[in-house]
């Protein structure tokens, strides 16, 4: 346990000693990354270690705050997700040493908040006290702001800044009201001493307000295409990767506070995996920004874990073992696998944006001749998260399809229905998944430069790419050695889906060869086709044009008119906007269409409210006049009132 | 590992080439011509095989893996398929879910194999290919969950053992609608008609063949392979649905078999006959009606 | 005969769904003809073991009615007015789908909650005569035409119809074929008034009447 302290220590003493190195760069920003490797690697030796062991590791220090108690216990839930935290973190901030290399200015201010939030993050899946874990959630959250406003000369940076600081104290707000009802009804903060009392329903709808907000559970989720895009890459990488999953922690940790959950808490969370997902992957498809798109698969991503988890909830609802850890141990894999894909895209995408300096993807092309490396990685994330074999996204997908399968099969109707639905949504993200990353991997990298920024481009340092590789490895090991991977996590899965052994998770091992199966034919086939082609001739041309004979890069398809026949299928929920200027006359003008698409859930729900907000604050504008003393005022005057009510 | 499991890869393998020469025969037949021999596909793989190659030089490694990752998951599909009641060689609970996931594996690299030529006419192609098949997917996927809650069982082996004689007559409808469900995934994912025109010649039409203009040799024979692969996988998913002959004896359930799989072949080559391609825009709802029968099938299997 | 009662479920739930999906108004009423022919054969259906005479005239009585004299008169009605397609709808096609599935589950999730009296014939008949009754009053909002609303008062009342067979069962005929009555001669009241519009306005469009009010 003392180690964990002692990483966290060093995470914060790195922060430091790189913000005081002040002016000299390289050595703030070595300092910062150093602090946040060692530290990252000193706190992820007790994670592993309870995996390994399933022995919960627990310190209790003093700690002078009313109501508050400074717990902290590492059990296999908090070691599962500390595990892909600080590995990404580490991996991260190693690629920020490359990112930030042509820094306008001094990265001492970007590391000490960057290692500030690793150790909220951190901290957070550790703490058990209330009091302690909103701390450690809220060190996270500003530190997440600040690094989200490192641009903060450019003004769309500043509102996506301001954005996310609304958004996710919003949602603290929620977990405010979560925390002291449990207070109210257990009479104190400590989770080991937490009472439902009699309105635990409550109790769920709150954390899922709250901690769905930082998840990014649709319609909560409107600071996420803001925030990501508007960060430095290894950023959003951390931020995308894993601190929305500390949502998804604060979720399953309320869950097993909560005592048995009745169904309808299931269908909830499958109701909201299935909306996050498929709009979540609607919008990514709709996107032109390279890292929105991205974000917007976060939102997607977190509607699958959400159908999983929902999947066990059913499961221990209904008392099937088999469904429980079937649907637990998909969403809590998905957990970690996001993390490796999405991370790796997002460093990918990050690589793309350093050595091209645009994110439009209508304005790159032909990348994989000139980045070999990053395009190969970025190809394995893209895979991943598209859910195919024979990598991870397929081995959690896979879990949760066998666990609603199951409930179809054998279960009674009121876990089957939500099962199906669990099936015809991970069926239809799966598609159009593909389709957004066959769109995002062909048209950055594939065909031939669509614009002067894609011609100069060229692989980063091996500070950017090494972090790439390890991760695009992680995917690739997940997906072929699944079994292994879900017995080491059991312990977590047992946290939630009850004690017991992992029925069906076997089956893995059957994926894995049939996956080893195809990667041998593949070999095979490949050599069979070089043994063909020896000796013959093999000749290289131009792309065949159809009969035209001067095709240039600018006639490629666009991403936009890729993905035109899906969005303009499902418009109703994308309300793409069109500006069109069409070529008329004999003597044509020059002509334009341009598309858009801004977040409906923003536009139409948030928008509007925030409006009328606006206006009521308004009308109480008369308060606001400048003078301090009359400020003080006010402030003595709600002291009293408050005083007097509290006497009456 | 007796035998007869290798029924159905060893079938696949053989005699998938055939299945799209009865295909031809039949349309040549009811168009009154000749037609070209049912062998043809393999005079064509044979010819393709031994020429050389010619590459694009806008492509890159993708372009060439693209039609190998074509062949291999659809060979690894036809170890998850059993012949009537003898199980699969590689079946497992769950299986139909790798089954779904590899073509979808395939599809991806096809889809990025035409984007990489970077030119307009694959773009278009593989557009339009992953707008249908994200269409198809939830079709296809709650069209098996039906069957699983009728035969209780999560493999594709248990699914075809459960099916019988006794299971139409008791859920007769249920299973229709599967089966059209199912043959309405088969033509969309084989880019038959009403979806695809295998026999066009216009590139703006186009879904599936103006993917792999750029593919030659045998590049063009590992696609066309391929592609009779995936036409006898679907073709005998839905065959062993629809075509209830389980009667415990190895031979006479592959004899049943094939003559489902030749009865499939029929029926496509007189629907290609019967019927015009449908307008790209009509697809998406030919494919959301597959996907409503698939529902109302499991309504009916709720109960 | 469960399995036939279950046919005639699918074939009712197929129909109407096509009906929300198509804009060619002569397969619309082909559609509500088939319909009515399908739930001609209901009251042979329902009676498992003895048919008696009576349900027999009954099946023949709907047929024809259901079947052919309605399609006719408005096929005749249709070909006068010269139009062959419902032209922008208040609601457009998948959206139409997608309600109808809607509709369905309303209705499957109200009936399970109901205690209907009577023989349990199919667990989905109910359910599936609600669908039609509200698939029905949607044609009825959603379409412009005066003959699409025409087929949604037919679709509403083959809900009713299918509901009444069910339910009671021996459906007093002269209550069936009172109702039956009350339709034709509505359709025929509709068809004359369809021709009138038509020659007045030159369209169908039942929206642009309020332009009566002077």
């Amino acid at each position: 346990m003392s180690l964990f302290f002692v990483g966290i220590g060093v995470l914060l003493v790195g922060g430091l000693l790189s913000a005081a190195a002040g002016r000299n760069g390289p050595w703030s920003g070595r300092l910062g990354a150093l602090g946040a490797v060692v530290g990252c690697g000193l706190a992820l030796a007790p994670a592993v270690g309870v995996l390994g062991t399933g022995v919960a590791l627990e310190s209790r220090l003093p700690w002078p705050m009313p109501g508050g108690s400074f717990r902290v216990e590492i059990d296999a839930l908090s070691a599962f997700f500390l595990l892909p935290i600080l590995a990404l973190s580490a991996l991260a901030a190693v690629y920020g040493t490359g990112y930030l290399r042509p820094a306008p200015r001094p990265p001492g201010a970007h590391w000490l908040y960057y290692n500030a939030l690793v150790a909220g993050m951190a901290l957070t899946v550790a703490a058990r006290n209330g009091i302690l874990f909103l701390i450690a959630w809220e060190t996270m959250t500003l530190a997440s702001f600040f690094l989200v406003t490192y641009d903060h000369q450019k003004e769309s940076v500043r509102e996506a800044g301001w954005i996310y600081m609304v958004a996710t104290h919003l949602g603290t707000a929620f977990l405010l009201a979560l925390f002291l009802l449990l207070q109210k009804s257990s009479g104190s903060l400590d989770f080991d001493r937490l009472e439902p009392g009699t309105h635990a329903g409550l109790l769920f709808v709150l954390a899922v307000l709250g901690f769905g907000t930082k998840a990014g559970f649709l319609p909560l989720h409107v600071w996420l295409p803001e925030a990501h895009p508007a960060a430095p890459s290894h950023v959003s990488a951390l931020m995308s990767g894993v601190m929305i999953k500390t949502g998804i922690y604060g979720l399953v940790r309320i869950l097993t506070l909560l005592g048995p959950p009745p169904l309808w808490w299931g269908w909830l969370l499958v109701g909201i995996g299935a909306t996050s997902g498929i709009l979540g992957v609607l919008f990514a498809l709709a996107q032109h920004d390279l890292k929105r798109l991205l974000a917007y698969h976060s939102v997607e991503n977190i509607g699958i874990i959400a159908l999983g988890l929902g999947l066990g909830v059913l499961g221990v609802a209904s008392g099937s073992h088999t469904l429980a850890v079937l649907g637990f141990a998909g969403g809590l894999l998905h957990v970690a696998n996001h993390a490796a894909f999405k991370g790796l895209l997002f460093l990918g995408a990050g690589a793309v944006l350093h050595a091209t300096g645009a994110r439009e993807i209508d304005h790159l092309g032909g990348l994989q001749k000139k980045m070999p490396w990053t395009a190969g990685c970025f190809l394995v994330g893209a895979a991943a998260i598209s859910g195919l074999p024979p990598l991870n996204g397929f081995v959690s997908e896979f879990l949760i399809y066998l666990g609603a399968f199951r409930a179809v099969s054998g279960l009674g109707t009121g876990v089957a229905v939500p099962a199906i639905a669990v099936i015809g949504s991970l069926a239809l993200i799966g598609g159009l998944a593909a389709a957004c990353f066959s769109k995002a991997y062909g048209m950055v990298f594939l065909g031939e430069a669509r614009s002067g920024h894609a011609e100069h481009a060229h692989d980063p340092g091996g500070a950017m790419v090494a972090p790439m590789l390890v991760l695009a490895a992680a995917c690739a090991a997940i997906g072929l050695a699944g079994p292994w991977v879900v017995r080491a996590i059991g312990p977590a899965i047992a946290a939630l889906a009850g004690p017991g052994d992992l029925p069906e998770t076997g089956l893995l091992g059957r994926v894995s060869l049939g996956a080893g199966a195809f990667l041998a034919l593949a070999a095979l086939l490949a050599f069979l086709r070089s043994r063909l082609l020896a000796g013959r001739r093999v000749g290289a041309a131009a792309t065949w044009g159809c009969g035209y004979a001067a095709p240039s890069p600018r006639m490629q398809y666009t991403a936009s008119s890729y993905a035109q026949p899906l969005t303009d299928l499902l418009r109703l929920f994308l309300r793409t906007r069109k500006h069109l200027r069409q070529p008329g006359g004999y003597f044509p003008g020059p002509s334009s269409l341009e598309t858009e698409t801004p977040d409906v859930c923003r536009d139409r729900i948030f928008e509007p409210v925030f409006r009328g907000f606006g206006w009521v604050l308004a009308r109480l504008n008369w308060l606001q006049v400048g003078q301090v003393h009359l400020y003080v005022l006010y402030i003595a005057l709600t002291l009293l009132a408050l005083l007097i009510w509290r006497l009456h | 590992m007796e035998a007869p499991r290798l029924a159905q890869p060893v079938l696949a393998i053989l005699f998938a080439p055939l299945l799209l020469g009865v295909v031809n025969r039949v349309k040549a037949w009811v168009g009154g011509r000749r037609g070209p021999p049912v062998l043809q596909a393999y005079w064509d793989l044979a010819k393709l095989l031994r020429k050389g190659a010619v590459y694009s030089r806008s492509t890159t490694w993708i372009f060439r893996a693209g039609p190998i990752v074509g062949v291999c998951a659809a060979l690894v599909a036809t170890a998850l398929l059993p012949v009537g009641d003898t199980p699969a060689l590689m079946g497992f609970p769950g299986d139909l879910i790798l089954l779904a996931y590899v073509f979808g594996l395939a599809r991806f690299f096809t889809v990025l194999a035409a984007l990489d030529t970077g030119s307009s006419f694959e773009g278009m192609g593989a557009s339009r290919e992953v707008q249908f098949s994200a269409l198809a997917e939830p079709a296809l996927l709650l069209a098996l969950a039906a069957v699983a809650r009728n035969t209780g069982s999560t493999s594709l082996t248990g699914m075809m053992q459960g099916i019988s004689v006794h299971a139409w007559t008791t859920a007769g409808p249920a299973l229709a609608l599967v089966s059209a469900a199912l043959l309405l995934v088969f033509l969309a994912e084989n880019a038959r008609i009403p979806v695809d025109d295998p026999a066009t010649h216009l590139e703006l039409t186009m879904i599936h063949e103006v993917m792999v203009l750029d593919h030659g040799g045998p590049d063009f024979a590992f696609v066309l392979y391929g592609a009779a692969l995936k036409l006898w996988v679907l073709g005998a998913l839905l065959v062993g649905i629809a075509v209830p002959v389980r009667s415990g004896d190895p031979w006479i359930d592959a004899a049943g078999f094939a003559a489902g799989m030749l009865a499939l072949a029929v029926v496509v080559g007189a629907v290609e006959s019967s019927m015009a391609r449908l307008k790209l825009l009509r697809v998406p709802q030919l494919l959301a009606g597959a996907a409503a029968l698939s529902a109302l099938a499991l309504i009916l299997v709720l109960r | 005969m469960n399995m036939l009662m279950e046919t005639v479920v699918v074939l009712l739930i197929l129909t109407n769904l096509m009906l929300l999906g198509t804009s060619r108004l002569f397969a619309c009423i082909r559609l509500v003809a088939f319909q009515g022919v399908v739930l001609g054969c209901l009251p042979v259906l329902v009676h498992s073991g003895h048919v008696g005479a009576r349900a027999v005239g009954l099946a023949v009585g709907t047929i024809l009615l259901k079947g052919v004299v309605f399609p006719r008169l408005l096929f005749r009605a249709l070909r006068e007015a010269n139009i062959r397609r419902e032209v922008d709808p208040f609601v457009g096609y998948s959206v139409s789908i997608f309600a109808g599935i809607l509709a369905l589950a309303v209705s499957i999730w109200t009936t399970r909650h109901l205690t209907i009296p009577g023989p349990g014939v199919s667990t989905l008949i109910f359910p599936v005569s609600l669908f039609t009754i509200l698939v029905g009053l949607f044609h009825i909002v959603s379409r412009r035409t005066a003959i699409s609303q025409v087929l949604g008062y037919l679709v509403l009342e083959n809900g009713i119809y299918t509901f009444a067979v069910v339910i009671v069962g021996e459906v007093p005929l002269m209550v069936e074929l009172g109702v039956l009555l009350d339709i034709y001669v509505a359709v025929f009241v509709m068809g004359i008034t369809i021709y009138h519009i038509n020659r007045e306005f030159d369209h169908i469009d039942a929206d642009q009447l309020d332009s009566l009010k002077g």
